[in-house]
């Protein structure tokens, strides 16, 4: 199995496409560090225009953990997009070159090849995710430098001490991860079902913005359908970053607001990952690769 | 007849003269002890030139979550007064800090006003209201509750030009002799805040309604416990 994922991420290794996400995302983030460095302050201004009428704030708002915490908001909607072009390519685009039939008559079976896929391509799904943390995170902190968290939400603001911050950022990582495998799953369904590389990348992109503007539209009739969408559950990654008050509206230290929020999230997003690899599965199983 | 109604009026009139003066004396006598109060108040004040102090600060502001944190308190004469967060980002209320004991009685530009006695916390306090004298001063109205036999001053609600009005709580311990308190509360009017989710990027996050407006309702209160006063042992400019 092993070497079938070497040899599958070997392939996405000398794509040339794999590397244009990678080049998005640091360009994308160069641009806002720069931009936040240069004119952060007036941002800053602009979104405490209603607290400054009433308290005076001192410390460094614009540190490393808020700008990394804007740029998740930006790129995890985004990012699916990126990963759509190399998970919804790697049936497809077997399939277009005519070389799946030539992978499928060596000795390993149909399900351990789309696993291998797979494996390969949640790996490139990871790795740009790390690389996403890397700039966002890492970076954010050595240009900007780190303070507490001051988040400011659209009813309440959260202010998360700095000790208290890291861990959260590697609970949201993760969760994004799983978020991030359930797009590369679709992806990966709709490259089984198609055998051009174009018809399964668009049709992947189309379903996450139709989705999401689903997810996003708060009318009672899509409220029904909207706790099944993983669409709905991608974003709750921000859920790390709530706090819990006592009933002295005392912040409480290290805690989670909602965090059966966050388990049922990563339910919804696992058990969508497994029905879509298991139908990519019965998918290719089932192909005809003879005509 | 004419000579018993003008002896009837000329009696009223005296009656009102005297009447009058009395009143005149009165309010003179209960301005005078007010400020006789004032005045005790202002020397136990006046005998801290200088302090730091170390406390626990904890923001009640229904739109803000945030947890206790550790704040260094430097205090100078007059009325310079800043609070420090140890590290991290602090929230005070605006202006409110500066409308300080201090800030209000030391500049003496005030008229002080006895307004009767109240019990407040098992106390029977004495309370004052100072009228500015000065228009360049940014209160409009202060109320004092203090204890007359103690000279040690529990609450005070000011009003400001710019600021809104600010009520000051203060318990007393082991630094009472210096008019120090060892907890104090302010409480402050705040605005209501709303960000759209344009910019704060929270689409179809289902925020109940009933939360929202309960946010509304609440006023603010930062609360300081101090833990450790050094007096008088010198606060240097730098840190105001």
């Amino acid at each position: 199995m092993w070497k079938l994922i070497s040899v599958e991420l070997y392939k996405i290794y000398k794509r040339p496409r794999t590397y244009i996400a990678f080049g998005a995302i640091a360009a994308l983030i160069v641009v806002i560090q720069l931009g936040l460095k240069i004119d952060g302050d007036a941002y800053a201004g602009f979104l405490m225009k209603d607290i400054n009428d009433t308290l005076s704030i001192e410390g460094k708002i614009l540190n490393g953990y808020l700008i990394c915490y804007i740029l998740l908001q930006l790129l995890l909607v985004h990012v699916p997009l990126l990963v759509a072009l190399i998970a919804a390519d790697m049936i497809s685009g077997e399939a277009n070159l005519g070389t799946l039939r030539l992978i499928f008559t060596t000795p390993y079976s149909r399900t351990q090849w789309v696993m291998a896929k797979f494996i390969a391509a949640s790996t490139y799904t990871i790795l740009l995710l790390i690389w996403l943390a890397f700039l966002a995170l890492f970076v954010s902190i050595w240009v900007f430098g780190t303070d507490d968290l001051f988040l400011m939400k659209s009813n309440y603001v959260v202010l998360i001490t700095e000790a208290d911050v890291m861990w959260r950022y590697v609970g949201a990582f993760v969760f994004a991860a799983f978020a991030l495998m359930t797009v590369t799953s679709l992806g990966f369904l709709m490259s089984s079902l198609a055998n051009n590389s174009i018809g399964p990348i668009v049709g992947t992109m189309s379903a996450i913005v139709f989705l999401t503007i689903l997810s996003t539209l708060n009318i009672p009739l899509f409220s029904l359908i909207k706790p099944y969408l993983f669409t709905t559950h991608m974003n709750n990654w921000k859920e790390f970053f709530d706090l819990q008050v006592n009933a002295d509206n005392e912040a409480i230290k290290g805690s989670i607001l909602n965090i059966a929020k966050i388990k049922n999230s990563l339910i919804v997003l696992t058990l969508h990952i497994i029905l879509f690899v298991s139908a990519s599965v019965i998918i290719v199983k089932k192909k005809d690769i003879l005509s | 007849m004419n000579c018993s109604l003008n002896k009837k009026t000329s009696n009223l009139a005296a009656n009102k003269v005297i009447l009058f003066l009395l009143l005149c004396f009165i309010t003179n006598s209960v301005n005078a002890q007010a400020t006789l109060l004032i005045e005790k108040v202002s020397q136990k004040l006046a005998l801290v030139n200088d302090y730091t102090a170390t406390g626990i600060m904890k923001t009640d502001v229904a739109f803000i979550k945030a947890s206790l944190g550790k704040v260094k308190v430097y205090f100078k004469k007059p009325n310079q007064l800043k609070i420090k967060k140890e590290g991290g980002i602090s929230l005070l209320p605006k202006g409110g800090v500066s409308v300080s004991l201090n800030s209000l009685l030391n500049t003496k530009q005030f008229v002080a006003m006895e307004s009767g006695k109240q019990l407040f916390k098992g106390k029977e306090l004495q309370v004052i209201k100072l009228i500015p004298t000065d228009d360049a001063l940014d209160w409009v109205i202060s109320t004092l509750w203090i204890d007359p036999v103690t000279a040690l001053v529990y609450k005070t609600f000011t009003t400001t030009k710019e600021n809104g009005t600010y009520e000051v709580t203060m318990e007393y311990g082991a630094h009472a002799q210096y008019g120090l308190p060892s907890k104090i509360i302010f409480g402050f009017n705040t605005k209501d805040y709303k960000l759209p989710s344009g910019i704060t990027l929270e689409f179809g996050d289902d925020e109940p309604i009933s939360k929202a407006k309960a946010l509304k309702a609440k006023k603010g209160t930062i609360e300081i416990t101090y833990s450790n006063y050094s007096i008088n042992n010198g606060v240097s400019n730098t840190m105001f």
